[in-house]
């Protein structure tokens, strides 16, 4: 009769089991280890980044009227371009719409889009860049050569064009926009996730793998994965800060979401300039401030983790030495 | 043995520094000398301290390190000297040969410019034919010819590229030369044509060697005396020949018997692993590994002693004898080795 | 391990090759999107307003009836002779578009660089030199803020305190009217012509039109430079070379700039390429925004008017520009590492 299996819990101590969670743990353990600047930053970029979160998917409850209202309840409109005031705090455009509502209803627009555009962009890139990376060969220099060319290429302009022609086919709505963003971005998850994978192919602990006879499905899987998984999130926070840059140029551009369908800050700030020349500043201030403080609170998000996690920039904190005194040589 | 003054001078240094587990103390307490034109092998294990006390001596420690002690170059200390004094004196006092001769030089200047900094520096007012002059002999003695003057290190290969750190480290003729783990990194041909170039120096120039390694046939070759280190102590020190026919403390009799050799029919390791620097254990530092400890080792740290003349020792085996508490000689129980963390 | 350094002109002959295959692949991609759109060109922009059988003529002269395969290798012919065709709205030989508002969009992105880097040098060498100080946190902010803000909302902001609160400078175009009706116009690069004919009321106007687009485009392309120096510069003190310079006596202060900063500064070029695509397109929203008339304006015009022929043209120049310009840098990178020589 074959002896019962040993459980887990009676094995030697030494033979540790590698867990998930501990992944995630180890992972983000240079986050909870940093201290001073580097760790403030990364706690206000998450800060910023949250709040607007929270303001996207709450902005039916936290506007103050919708985005394309532009008169009361009882019927009466709103004064066209009025300064902030009381019942407007950041002031009414020139369609009489709340400028306060539409930069409370442009943050869902602006996460949504770059959300989608986030998971197009990886769902085509991520893979394509795992394969090419691995297998190398034809396949890889062929990709490379496409995706090396659309990455030169100045990215708005693809942008615009894509999203012209997608509009007239399927109308200017979140989705077009997504998917303009994507074709942008998909080039570049392919190129850092290839480098990436063909930079840990390298390290010898996947050579000891193959040696020790892995299938190229558990090196990929295992290995190679959970290393370039490592760098995703840095790359995706970075990514979306420009993903959000880029909706707003096509918005501002006119290339955009249709108006009736949501707010867009590029959009109201192409809007804006004509009032520049009268003095209008709130029209234009607003929307644009709503864009620096995303962009920069996910930029130093991304940023502050790349400065914690990277080994290699990574200060390590120094403490003040304090020596005691030498003992004496001899014994009195 | 030459008869002379030491030219270096070290009593007591500590180099202690801070990380958020506490001080780690690579420098625990350490003294010895190096006389003109001898040539001191520094041995010891990965993580023992001995690359930081290179470091220490000239003055190269990062931020938050913080040194102690003595340490005299031909007479003048200079533990507490401003920066600037220790920088006007590396180069044409006391030169370093580091490990990594691939990364070591900058790879967009030519060799001739990093021999015309080096000069300069020193010598603002040497002519630039002179200080041309003095690289090509600097290099020309370590096999370089003049035509590769002025090309980029990247064209050179490892080997030669340490005998060119060796040349630039050389080209002010200090008289003391450190070299931390100078052929570590190289193959073993190679490896024999720095050791000989080393050996040269010595011989013409009498200039005093500190050399640092972990590769004892190294030291068996090259060495005039030795030095263990072990956990940021000098645990012994004597002169080559001696300490390798009978060694005095237990982890240098360990180290030897490790060595691999033809005559080897067995392996043999040390058990266990060196500590962890932020916290030593208490007394001697090897006692949880030596085979020889003493209840005394446990409690108390070994003086330093000297059961001949140039050798000097720290450990309770070799006394003395009227400081050990009674019972103190019995031999210690261990409990078996545990695993140790790594260092 | 050791290399021959190779010489600059064999690697500006393989270099230049290598970008061949690059070239036709942006060609290609630009050809089918033009043909993706809904119908020919002739359709596209003219349907409706001409009878069907007129249209039917023009898609025949034009040759939208031959196989694809034929149309295609026509226009990788043309490109090469550098032939764009005509607009098909307003009939302009888009040559001729292309070199004058080209040189509008030249002078501006020209400008525009030399503030970038400028600013994003200093700035990022200072911050990484002094880590963890002021003036380092101040940096880096400073770049993060100013890249997160986009280049149309810096252009309202000038043109509300600039332009009109203050009425310093003025919120359009490249030049006053008067002015640019007297200004001999020789390579469409009006502060070059300014100078070279001698006309300083024309480069003083000239200039004061250039000052917010370039300053608004330069900084937000100055930021990405300062990260990136400043990440360099922390790197290369770190490195072993700097180490080994320290331990040769040699003064912090020429291991700081001759070592550290010279070495951080490399990629500088390389940089400027990559970011050359952020600089273009940040060149048609700066455009935009002050009515400045480059090829990026006249893109937005040409494709709202379903001009494909004109879109396809600016975009295949584009295309070639880019191809042209990284082509440069990598030379001019060889040039200063020589590491990277083959």
């Amino acid at each position: 009769m074959a002896a019962p299996p040993v459980p887990r819990s009676e094995m030697s101590p030494s033979v540790e089991v590698p867990r998930r969670v501990g992944f995630v743990r180890r992972t983000f353990a240079p986050v909870a280890q940093a201290r001073g600047i580097p760790r403030a930053i990364v706690w206000i970029g998450a800060g910023i980044t949250a709040m607007f979160i929270l303001l996207a998917i709450f902005a039916p409850v936290v506007a103050p009227y919708h985005f394309n209202q532009y008169r009361t309840g009882d019927g009466e409109r709103f004064v066209k371009q009025e300064a902030p005031s009381a019942e407007h705090p950041f002031g009414t455009n020139v369609m009489s719409t709340d400028v306060m509502s539409r930069v409370i209803y442009g943050s869902r627009t602006a996460i949504e889009v770059v959300l989608l555009s986030l998971a197009f962009a990886l769902a085509i890139g991520l893979p394509l860049g795992l394969v090419s990376g691995y297998f190398r060969g034809k396949l890889d220099r062929a990709l490379v050569l496409v995706m090396d060319s659309m990455i030169a290429f100045p990215y708005l302009l693809i942008a615009i064009v894509v999203a012209f022609l997608l509009s007239e086919a399927i109308g200017r709505g979140v989705i077009t926009a997504a998917l303009a963003i994507s074709v942008t971005y998909t080039p570049f998850y392919f190129r850092v996730v290839r480098n990436h994978v063909i930079s840990v192919q390298e390290e010898p602990y996947v050579e000891a793998a193959r040696a020790l006879g892995a299938r190229p499905r558990t090196i990929i899987g295992r290995y190679v994965f959970q290393n370039v998984i490592q760098n995703v999130p840095v790359i995706a926070t970075l990514n979306a800060a420009d993903a959000i840059l880029t909706l707003a140029a096509l918005g501002f551009l006119g290339y955009g979401i249709q108006p009736t369908e949501a707010a867009e800050w590029g959009y109201d700030i192409q809007r804006a300039i004509a009032d520049a020349g009268a003095g209008i500043w709130w029209t234009g201030l607003f929307p644009g401030l709503a864009i620096v403080l995303l962009v920069t609170g996910l930029t130093l998000l991304g940023e502050g983790l790349n400065d914690v996690m990277n080994p290699v920039i990574r200060k390590r904190p120094i403490r003040r030495v304090e020596m005691p005194p030498l003992p004496a040589l001899e014994e009195p | 043995m030459i008869p002379s003054d030491p030219i270096l001078s070290v009593r007591r240094m500590r180099v202690w520094y801070g990380t958020e587990r506490g001080p780690v103390r690579a420098v625990d307490d350490v003294s010895f000398e190096i006389r003109t034109g001898e040539t001191l092998g520094l041995v010891g294990e990965s993580g023992c301290g001995k690359s930081t006390l290179g470091r220490g001596l000239m003055g190269l420690l990062p931020e938050g390190a913080v040194v102690d002690g003595s340490v005299r170059f031909q007479g003048q200390e200079l533990v507490g000297q401003p920066r600037k004094v220790l920088r006007s004196m590396r180069g044409p006092q006391i030169g370093m040969i580091f490990q990594e001769p691939m990364t070591r030089l900058n790879p967009l200047m030519r060799i001739e410019d990093h021999f015309l900094e080096t000069l300069r520096t020193h010598e603002p007012d040497l002519s630039q034919d002179e200080a041309r002059k003095r690289s090509l002999e600097a290099l020309g003695r370590m096999g370089i010819p003049p035509t590769r003057f002025r090309q980029y290190p990247h064209e050179f290969s490892g080997g030669m590229r340490q005998r060119i750190m060796i040349a630039l480290g050389l080209v002010l003729q200090p008289k003391l030369v450190i070299a931390d783990e100078p052929t570590t990194s190289l193959d073993v041909l190679v490896e024999a044509q720095i050791l000989g170039i080393l050996a040269d120096l010595k011989a013409n120039f009498d200039t005093a060697l500190l050399l640092i390694t972990h590769n004892l046939g190294i030291v068996a070759e090259s060495c005039d005396r030795v030095a263990v280190m072990y956990a940021g102590k000098i645990v012994e020190q004597a002169e080559t020949h001696e300490l390798f026919r009978s060694p005095a403390h237990p982890y240098t009799r360990e180290l030897l018997a490790s060595i691999i050799s033809l005559h080897t029919t067995g392996l043999r390791s040390i058990p266990g692993a060196p500590p962890d620097l932020t916290d030593p254990p208490p007394g001697c530092r090897f006692h949880p590994r030596c085979p020889d400890a003493m209840l005394v080792c446990r409690d108390r740290d070994p003086l330093p002693t000297r059961p001949e003349p140039s050798r000097e020792v720290r450990c309770w085996l070799h006394g003395p004898d009227r400081v050990i508490p009674e019972g103190g000689r019995r031999p210690l129980e261990r409990e078996g080795v545990a695993l140790a963390d790594e260092a | 391990m050791a290399r021959q350094t190779g010489s600059l002109r064999a690697y500006f002959l393989t270099r230049l090759l290598l970008a061949v295959p690059n070239l036709l692949i942006l060609l290609t991609i630009v050809f089918l999107l033009m043909r993706v759109a809904p119908g020919d060109p002739i359709s596209a922009a003219l349907g409706g307003r001409l009878p069907q059988e007129e249209l039917d003529r023009r898609r025949h002269e034009a040759g939208y009836d031959r196989p694809i395969v034929v149309q295609y290798l026509e226009f990788l012919g043309n490109t090469l002779t550098l032939d764009f065709g005509t607009t098909l709205t307003d009939n302009r030989a888009l040559t001729s578009v292309i070199v004058q508002n080209g040189a509008a969009t030249l002078e501006l992105t020209f400008f525009a660089m030399v503030v970038a880097v400028t600013v994003g040098v200093i700035v990022g060498l200072v911050a990484g030199r002094f880590r963890d100080t002021v003036l380092d946190v101040g940096g880096r902010l400073f770049g993060i803020v100013i890249y997160a803000a986009p280049v149309f909302f810096l252009g309202f902001l000038a043109q509300l305190t600039f332009g009109k609160w203050l009425g310093l400078l003025p919120t359009s175009g490249r030049a006053d009217p008067v002015v640019q009706f007297d200004l001999d116009t020789k390579t469409n690069l009006f502060v070059l012509d300014s100078i070279i004919t001698g006309n300083w009321t024309a480069l003083w106007d000239v200039t004061r039109h250039l000052v917010m687009p370039v300053l608004t485009l330069g900084l937000v392309i100055g930021g990405v430079f300062i990260r990136l120096i400043r990440v360099n510069v922390l790197q290369t003190l770190k490195g072993d070379y700097v180490e080994a310079a320290r331990a040769r006596g040699v003064p912090e202060r020429k291991v700081v700039f001759r070592h550290a900063f010279r070495n951080a500064l490399v990629p500088v070029v390389t940089v400027m390429g990559l970011q050359f695509a952020v600089l273009l397109s940040g060149a048609v929203l700066t455009e935009q925004t002050f009515n400045w008339p480059g090829l990026g304006a006249e893109l937005v015009r040409y494709l709202n008017n379903r001009d494909y022929i004109a879109v396809q043209g600016i975009i295949t120049f584009t295309g070639l520009v880019v191809v042209f310009a990284s082509l440069m840098i990598d030379v001019v990178t060889a040039w200063i590492d020589p590491r990277v020589r083959y």
